[in-house]
């Protein structure tokens, strides 16, 4: 493998006792295809049920069975190969990977070794210092997840649901081309937001939709590469940063102390947030792949594939884009936007036809911290983009300031009534006839004239008259004309 | 009282459709001859009771006119194929209670017909030999012994239970299956027509696995006729094995029988340098000149490549089995041998429920997949089966079908061969070639040797040509001389 990047400029470097290292970092990411039914049968793929409730007789490996592909996960596999920019490969073939254990009912997982479906393709990654990174993708390959064990129920036996035995996996594997722990985070941000855009895995890393299992080495700037370490089965973006970090220190530690890095698995604790030992080099299992003889080799068509990239959505990189040339957005914002595809079309609602800029401050600021309060989805948002669209509109014709808008924007949030019912219910529509709040002015000056003396000294006590002024009008005068009115009547 | 010897599947049927005895007069009739045979020990298990029930249910259909294409014909069916609530073991003591919920597709095609299941035929363990002596429940016995002999003889394997049933009229018809000749070997050793079709002709779903790419179901008959018509029943697609052929269904019966005047036989050269018994070498040449007689023209075709074809398939389905039978593991359904850990569950279960020549494949198969040794032996094996399937490719450019023995040598003598597994193995050199080119062949009793037992020449034909196997097969079923078994030893 020769890669442009392992030998490229040194991005990132982690303090050593004795100088600077450089961490190299590959993912393997297990993403679970999203589908109805399992790679080869047709039992429900979905997450929960009773335990042993999804199970097929394939499931089960009873004696006889067969299993039979499941073109739709197929379909969705390529989708996500052209959402990775990757190769699709019209030949793929489906390997038998051999190895006991109670959870893995064939005695052989039906993976693709040689011959993958999808081959070499890149990833765009935002860094948070604004910079951008390129991630290859070496390959995609479909497989079957296997059951789970559970060793903790019982202080004799161990247990086992075999629910998720066949479900679909897409195993994502990048080049060595990531440098930190941040990097590795932000790429397997990315990975599930293209995921989620494509609607191929659903990217819920806490009900395991979402595992990565990465490869740390550590090398001195321009060496060559070292030993790696290959962590299994984080299932975090937040423990991955842990994992990468504790793991790439530990080795730093160990070689700075004269000791060798010795290539193995190993396992992060969430716990300790250390990684320890689960099998050395010479522990590891001989898979002995082969082709699986019970399923022919796939052979995709080319209408197949552009059939499915005629229905491909429009993907991130290129929605912030066209984000960023439509409405004027900077890249900070346009980020923000296209990291879920629902705030993006939430954004696009409320800005069709109005301010971008009021919009997107209104989304990532009002919304977004009260979503963030009452724990919701932009999906399951008490404010549709219609209401805050229409708030929007209220304070652009000038019927709410800035401050009734807030507070419009609070009640919608509990009552979820519709901007303008909110203001009529409330008599809350500001007060822009000039008369009318000189009237306000007037009544308190009259019963301050002495501050009214002493704001001709000092010029901040207008402030206080505004306040008054705002007070005395619930907060409905408009305070642009409120600030000239009172400078105006002091003499300032 | 009916003449089962002297009948056929098509006699049966015929006299059951006008009424010459009943299902119930014809099963009681099966039912005493079995249960008079058990010295052969043929049958696993038997389904007598409810046979009878199925038997009540066909007379019904029979008089009020409803009766289905196979009505209550009784069949016998090698214990590889899954039949739902009745025992399923394949002849090993790790499935030696093994009930399947479910019914392989072939048997449910010919229940679907009307057929009656009589009971669960022996085979070799897994179909794993050619002698069926490597049963878990013991040998099965043929009815065959050569003249003044009373040398007790193996029926073949690995359907030994099957050809030996059709052979003593226990049945009319035995389903059986054939991965490197387990269908034509146990036929031509026992005086019955056995039929491999083409790969994928026939389903594999709910056939206990021994090699995928290998394993074909076919029938077992005393007549071509017969073959022609269980095989009618039998193939067909089948979408729940990804391996079965998309291919209509021809009507086989309308080719028994059909003149081959002016078509082709052709005789590969190599063959000729066999260590064929004379009997058997002289048998071929007969049978070369019964084509002759009909009008055939007679090539000599070369298929270089065979003799690699019993290394390649030594490799190849030991290699497939190894995987195929990790399944059989304790701890989901069969035999389990507990243990203090997890290892010595599997160690247990699996060294007391396979027996040797079961666990001598696994240690092949594991063998010659393991890393350093997968592309010497099993890539080196698949370049091999591609280059006889190219032989065969190019001679049946020039020919109709191939003629060759079926055997070596007639039956031997049970425990002759079983401490001397390539004695065994050599059993098959003459039909492996057909099971690695996926092509379909037939063994037709065309005589007895100088013993007074049973030989059988095997006719190959082309991809799904099955009907030129029934068109050609005619010829040495009405040239060859009587091969009537005189002796009903066995019978208690």
């Amino acid at each position: 493998m020769n890669d442009i990047n392992t030998t490229s400029e040194v991005r990132h470097t982690i303090e050593g006792q004795n100088g600077e290292w450089e961490i190299i970092i590959g993912l393997e990411i297990h993403a679970q295809v999203t589908s109805e039914s399992k790679l080869f049968s047709g039992s429900s793929a979905s997450f929960g049920g009773a335990p042993m409730s999804h199970v097929s007789l394939v499931d089960a490996a009873m004696p006889g069975m067969l299993p039979v592909i499941n073109k739709h996960c197929v379909r969705q596999a390529v989708k996500t190969g052209l959402g990775l920019n990757a190769k699709i490969n019209s030949y793929s073939v489906f390997d038998r990977k051999n190895y006991f254990y109670p959870d893995l009912p064939q005695g052989y997982q039906i993976s693709q070794f040689k011959y993958p479906i999808i081959g070499e393709g890149e990833v765009k990654v935002s860094l948070k210092d604004g910079e951008d990174i390129i991630v290859r993708i070496e390959r995609l390959h479909l497989e079957q997840d296997a059951g789970k064990s559970f060793h903790d129920i019982d202080p004799e036996n161990s247990y086992i649901d075999l629910n998720r035995s066949g479900v679909a996996l897409m195993e994502i594997v990048t080049m060595p081309d990531l440098r930190s722990a941040e990097e590795a985070k932000s790429f397997v941000t990315k990975l599930r937001t293209i995921l989620r855009y494509l609607e191929t895995c659903d990217g819920n890393m806490e009900e395991g939709s979402l595992r990565a299992d990465i490869n740390v080495s550590v090398r001195r700037p321009g060496d060559n590469l070292g030993t790696r370490c290959e962590i299994k089965n984080v299932n975090s973006i937040r423990f991955i940063g842990m994992a990468i970090e504790y793991e790439a220190r530990r080795q730093v530690n160990e070689i700075e102390n004269g000791r060798e890095i010795i290539q193995e698995t190993r396992l992060f604790d969430v716990s300790t947030g250390e990684t320890r030992s689960m099998r050395s080099k010479e522990e590891a299992h001989d898979y002995r792949y082969f082709p699986d003889p019970d399923l022919l080799p796939l052979n995709l068509e080319d209408d197949f594939i552009k059939e499915i990239i005629n229905e491909l959505p429009e993907l991130p990189d290129h929605k912030k884009e066209r984000l960023v040339r439509t409405y004027g957005l900077n890249s900070y914002d346009a980020d923000i936007l296209v990291s879920d595809k629902n705030y993006a079309e939430y954004f696009e609602s409320v800005a069709n036809g109005r301010d971008p800029k009021i919009s997107v401050n209104w989304i990532t600021g009002e919304l977004f911290s009260a979503l963030n309060k009452l724990n919701l989805d932009i999906h399951d948002s008490p404010v549709s983009s219609e209401q805050l669209g229409e708030l929007i509109d209220l304070i652009s014709d000038g019927t709410l300031s800035g401050r009734l808008a807030k507070d419009v924007f609070e009640i919608m949030l509990e009552t979820k009534k519709n901007p303008k019912v909110i203001v009529e219910e409330k008599n809350l529509s500001q007060i822009t006839d000039e008369s009318s709040i000189e009237k306000i002015v007037d009544k308190i000056m009259e019963s301050n004239i002495d501050k009214v003396a002493e704001a001709r000294e000092k010029p901040k006590l207008i402030g206080w008259f505004v306040g008054q002024v705002m007070k005395e009008s619930q907060g409905k005068a408009n305070p642009a004309t409120v600030n000239n009115l009172v400078k105006k009547k002091i003499g300032i | 009282m009916i003449d089962l010897v002297s009948s056929d599947l098509v006699s049966i049927r015929n006299s059951l459709q006008n009424k010459e005895f009943t299902a119930i007069e014809l099963l009681n009739e099966y039912i005493d001859r079995i249960a008079k045979s058990s010295k052969l020990n043929l049958f696993n298990t038997t389904n007598f009771e409810n046979a009878l029930k199925a038997a009540q249910e066909s007379d019904q259909k029979i008089i009020r006119g409803e009766a289905r294409s196979l009505e209550g014909i009784p069949i016998g069916v090698k214990d590889l194929f899954c039949t739902a609530g009745i025992k399923t073991t394949a002849s090993s003591k790790i499935l030696e209670n093994f009930v399947p919920a479910y019914e392989s597709t072939i048997t449910q095609k010919l229940k679907d017909q009307g057929m009656i299941l009589l009971g669960k035929l022996s085979n070799d363990e897994f179909a794993m030999g050619s002698s069926n002596e490597t049963s878990s429940f013991g040998p099965a016995v043929s009815p065959w012994k050569g003249d003044s002999s009373d040398k007790e003889l193996v029926p073949g394997g690995s359907s030994g239970g099957s050809s030996g049933a059709v052979a003593a009229s226990l049945c009319p018809l035995a389903t059986a299956t054939d991965t490197g000749g387990s269908i034509r070997q146990p036929a031509a050793f026992t005086g019955t027509v056995g039929l491999k079709p083409t790969y994928g002709r026939c389903s594999r779903w709910g056939i206990v696995a021994f090699a995928s790419s290998l394993d074909q179901a076919g029938p077992i008959t005393k007549t071509i006729a017969d073959s022609a018509m269980a095989l009618k029943y039998m193939a067909g697609y089948d979408e729940k094995d990804s391996t079965s052929a998309d291919i209509d269904v021809e009507d086989y019966e309308q080719a028994v029988g059909q003149s081959i005047k002016g078509m082709t036989v052709g005789v590969p050269k190599e063959y000729e340098e066999l260590d064929l018994e004379d009997d058997i070498k002289k048998n071929w040449q007969d049978a070369i000149n019964w084509y002759k007689l009909e009008g055939a023209e007679i090539v000599s075709v070369s298929l270089p490549h065979s003799k690699y074809a019993l290394p390649a398939y030594y490799i190849i389905a030991p290699a497939e089995a190894s995987s195929n039978l990790a399944r059989y593991d304790g701890v989901k359904y069969g035999t389990r041998m507990t243990g203090d850990n997890l290892d010595d569950l599997y160690k247990n279960t699996r060294g007391l429920g396979f027996g040797p020549e079961v666990k001598r494949r696994i240690l092949i198969g594991t063998y010659v997949l393991s890393a350093g040794y997968y592309d010497a032996y099993y890539l080196k094996a698949q370049k091999v089966r591609r280059l006889i399937h190219s032989d065969f490719v190019e001679a049946f450019k020039k020919v109709d079908v191939i003629i060759t023995p079926t055997t070596p040598t007639t039956a031997f003598g049970i425990g002759e061969n079983l401490s001397d597994p390539l004695k065994m193995y050599s059993n098959d050199i003459l039909t492996v070639p057909v099971n690695l080119a996926g092509l379909p062949a037939i063994s037709i009793p065309s005589g007895l040797d100088s013993q007074g037992l049973p030989m059988g020449i095997q006719l190959i034909a082309n991809h799904f040509n099955e009907g030129k196997l029934f068109q050609f097969g005619t010829v040495v079923e009405k040239s060859r001389s009587s091969i009537t078994n005189q002796s009903e030893w066995w019978l208690e």
